[in-house]
């Protein structure tokens, strides 16, 4: 065991914050949530020359051959800066499905222009009936000849409107939420039949509502396996789970610490509000919580970069945490925040929005502690 | 003791019932119904319906126009109300600066002001906090320096709820600085919002709505005979003021509609999904609020009876307030968590009256669980924060 980073990844997350603290403030992230884009095309285009696109792929792929623990040291830096940008959706989704599952023609058409930059991507794993069932999947493929005919519905597709390939999970055999019979395609967003409603998020990301009718595609857009696609889903919602959990307490530090520093400034009854045991009481037990997190989402990291048995239960264990102790560290801030907490101009807002956004997607507290509670005793 | 209603508390919620079903406005119902925000003359429009019935001062003296209900008859009309999905009151004129009128105010301005709060003639707004001066409200600045048969104010008052609206401010000024007590040199003034000088700019919150505002007073002529009550004596008729605002805080009759609400969503499917019922884990965090709402219920019952056998509302009104918004958050978070994904969209444009429902995001309300959400984190913080209430409990009830 050892809890140190190598050198390359010490540099990997000190080029991260240098980006951050010179070029990513506050006011910077609000311009480029407010665009018509919803994210800055330069800073993402920054990211592929600085090679953070390509951290988690092979070197065959043009990658760094990095992984969870590369990706943690990125996303909590990402939620330090409260980034816009769609990394999760192209790298870690989209990415993490190809980098798996794509032939080399296919990674060359999709998964290089990714990497370079060129191509938005995202993974549309969320159904209007789904939750957070990933295997709930109603969307259909029957083959037709050499082509594929896909019909239904995906819901809440990060990054949907601004992306030109959509990897669609899709039945081809099984009922409703069975895990076998699901195919992913590759679907181009310019297809026939594909109808997209991008909106803005509460986060100030983007996503989209999206609809397939009778949408023809060959068979070279198959990832993988005709029917066997969950397996490979499945392990890229844990990615981006443990990604999203790193996010979450990279957001949970800054609060605590833009908290304390808030009620030491605060002056009421004639003194910083800080002074106060009541608050005191409740910043440490933000602290606490942050401190808890970050443990555990080194401990889930490290045995999903590892791959112990136990990389599964972690991430349930993780999300479970961002999701209770999380939920609590983003209220307290507001909270002790006063009035000024609930306004548009404060940070602390947006930081607190993007916190309950992260608990509402890929299973809530309660999804995850009833995976945990099944879990048979070893 | 008994918790059925007599004959003719029976009879009454059947007029009650009856009103809201009859005389609620039908394009103010649907609105309502379509999660649609009400303007300000639909506010007024339904406002008047109940000032017509008779209706409008539920808890005024009858001499005043009041309706002189016993505690029972205004549970029943604040269950009726939230149960028929009507408008709030909107508390300015009518729950807050109206009791302070009638109760502190001198013959002249309860003829002068007493009837148009009643009729909702006037819109009223509140100038309490400043931008110095929230949980230590007693720090207040805003200074009202006495000249000749005027006072001139000058300072800024801050998180004017729906003072964009408004015709009237009531504020808390200083008249003194030279006092052995802060809370001593503070004085209760109304002042026309038209007056020159006066500016308002909104604050726009979290959820993007734009609700509250910062009022700013410039060398503003208010004239002496809308000082309230003596000079200096501004605090403790505040602090009524505000024990009123928080019993009105509590909303346990809208937070049990909401909670029937989210337990009718429950039972569907919503966009093809498993009815919520199914889930445990939901239900049992469902069942727990309803407890707790219950037991609010009945506080707020014993309150109001203090207050129809003719107390004020006392300190204890701290805890109607710390529950009743710790119970509507609650609400707020179930409410979001049941409508998992769809929670995220921001699209507040598609809560208009009859917004196509081909192009509608997520189902009824889900998109606005969240941006209810985060607008209601204000509730743990506004009318004095729950840290301050539970400081006026251990001092003023305890003893502390």
């Amino acid at each position: 065991m050892d809890l140190t980073l190598n050198e390359v990844q010490s540099m990997l997350a000190e080029s991260v914050d240098k980006f951050i603290t010179n070029d990513y403030d506050f006011d910077t992230r609000q311009k480029y949530a407010g665009s018509e884009l919803g994210y800055s095309a330069d800073v993402w285009q920054t990211f592929a020359d600085l090679g953070w696109t390509a951290v988690p792929f092979a070197e065959d792929d043009g990658g760094f051959a990095g992984g969870p623990i590369e990706i943690m040291l990125m996303m909590q830096r990402f939620g330090r800066g409260l980034l816009v940008e769609p990394y999760l959706a192209n790298v870690v989704l989209a990415g993490g499905i190809l980098r798996r599952a794509a032939n080399t023609s296919q990674k060359a058409r999709w998964l290089h222009p990714i990497i370079s930059g060129e191509l938005q991507a995202t993974l549309a794993f969320v159904e209007p009936q789904s939750r957070y069932d990933i295997a709930n999947i109603l969307t259909t493929a029957v083959i037709d000849g050499d082509d594929w005919i896909l019909n239904g519905s995906k819901g809440v597709v990060f990054n949907g409107g601004n992306s030109g390939l959509i990897i669609m999970p899709a039945r081809t055999a099984g009922e409703q939420s069975d895990e076998d019979g699901i195919t992913l395609f590759a679907v181009e967003a310019d297809c026939d039949g594909i109808s997209i409603k991008s909106y803005a998020t509460i986060d100030g990301l983007q996503a989209a509502e999206i609809t397939l009718t009778d949408v023809r595609v060959n068979s070279d857009t198959i990832l993988g396996a005709v029917g066997e696609g969950f397996p490979t889903l499945d392990v890229v919602i844990d990615e981006a789970t443990l990604a999203v959990c790193a996010e979450a307490v990279g957001i949970m530090q800054i609060l605590k610490e833009k908290t304390v520093e808030y009620t030491k400034n605060r002056v009421q009854f004639g003194v910083p509000i800080s002074s106060f045991q009541a608050l005191q009481h409740r910043m440490v037990d933000m602290l606490t919580d942050c401190e808890q997190s970050y443990s555990l989402l080194l401990w889930a990291t490290m045995v999903n970069a590892d791959e112990t048995a136990e990389a599964k239960r972690a991430v349930s264990a993780i999300k479970y945490m961002i999701g209770t102790a999380g939920q609590k560290v983003g209220q307290e801030a507001v909270q002790l925040h006063g009035g000024m907490g609930v306004t548009w101009e404060m940070d602390v807002a947006h930081y607190f929005k993007r916190l309950t956004a992260i608990c509402q997607m890929f299973g809530n507290a309660d999804w995850h502690l009833d995976k945990l509670a099944d879990v048979p005793a070893s | 003791m008994h918790v059925t209603f007599t004959d003719e508390e029976l009879a009454f919620r059947d007029e009650v019932r009856s009103f809201f079903l009859d005389e609620l406005p039908d394009d103010i119902r649907n609105k309502r119904m379509q999660d649609v925000v009400l303007d300000p003359e639909d506010q007024i429009r339904f406002q008047k319906c109940l000032f017509k019935k008779g209706w409008a001062g539920v808890n005024w003296p009858v001499e005043y126009g009041g309706t002189g209900w016993s505690a029972v008859q205004q549970y029943i009309f604040a269950t009726e109300m939230a149960a028929a999905n009507a408008p709030g009151i909107v508390a300015f004129g009518l729950n807050m600066v109206g009791p302070i009128v009638y109760t502190f105010g001198n013959e002249e301005q309860k003829r002068r002001f007493l009837p148009d709060i009643l009729e909702s003639n006037i819109w009223w707004c509140q100038g309490y906090s400043e931008p110095g001066s929230g949980s230590d409200l007693a720090s207040l600045k805003m200074r009202a320096d006495k000249v000749d048969d005027h006072y001139v104010i000058n300072g800024t008052k801050t998180w004017t709820t729906l003072g964009q609206f408004a015709d009237w401010i009531f504020c808390l000024v200083r008249t003194s600085t030279d006092v052995a007590r802060r809370q001593d040199g503070i004085s209760f003034l109304l002042v026309d919002m038209s007056t020159p000088g006066v500016s308002i700019k909104p604050i726009i919150t979290l959820d993007g709505d734009h609700e509250v505002n910062e009022v700013h007073f410039e060398d503003v002529e208010v004239p002496i005979e809308n000082l309230v009550g003596e000079e200096g004596k501004g605090w403790t008729y505040g602090k009524v003021l505000l024990q009123h605002e928080r019993t009105n805080i509590t909303g346990a009759a809208r937070s049990a509609y909401r909670l029937r609400r989210l337990r009718v969503q429950a039972s569907k499917s919503i966009r093809g999904a498993n009815p919520l019922t199914e889930d445990r884990n939901f239900m049992r965090k469902l069942a727990a609020i309803e407890v707790d709402l219950k037991a609010l219920e009945f506080t707020d019952l014993r309150t109001l009876a203090a207050v129809a056998s003719g107390q004020a509302p006392g300190p204890e009104s701290s805890i109607l307030k710390v529950k009743g918004t710790e119970i509507q958050q609650m609400i707020d978070l179930l409410t979001m968590e049941a409508a998992a994904y769809y929670a995220l969209p921001y699209v507040r444009d598609q809560y208009v009256l009859d917004f196509p429902e081909i192009d509608r995001i997520g189902e009824g309300a889900e998109t606005k669980s969240s941006l209810h959400y985060f607008n209601n984190r204000k509730a743990s913080i506004y009318g004095g924060s729950n840290e301050i209430q539970k400081n006026i409990i251990a001092k003023h009830v305890l003893g502390l």
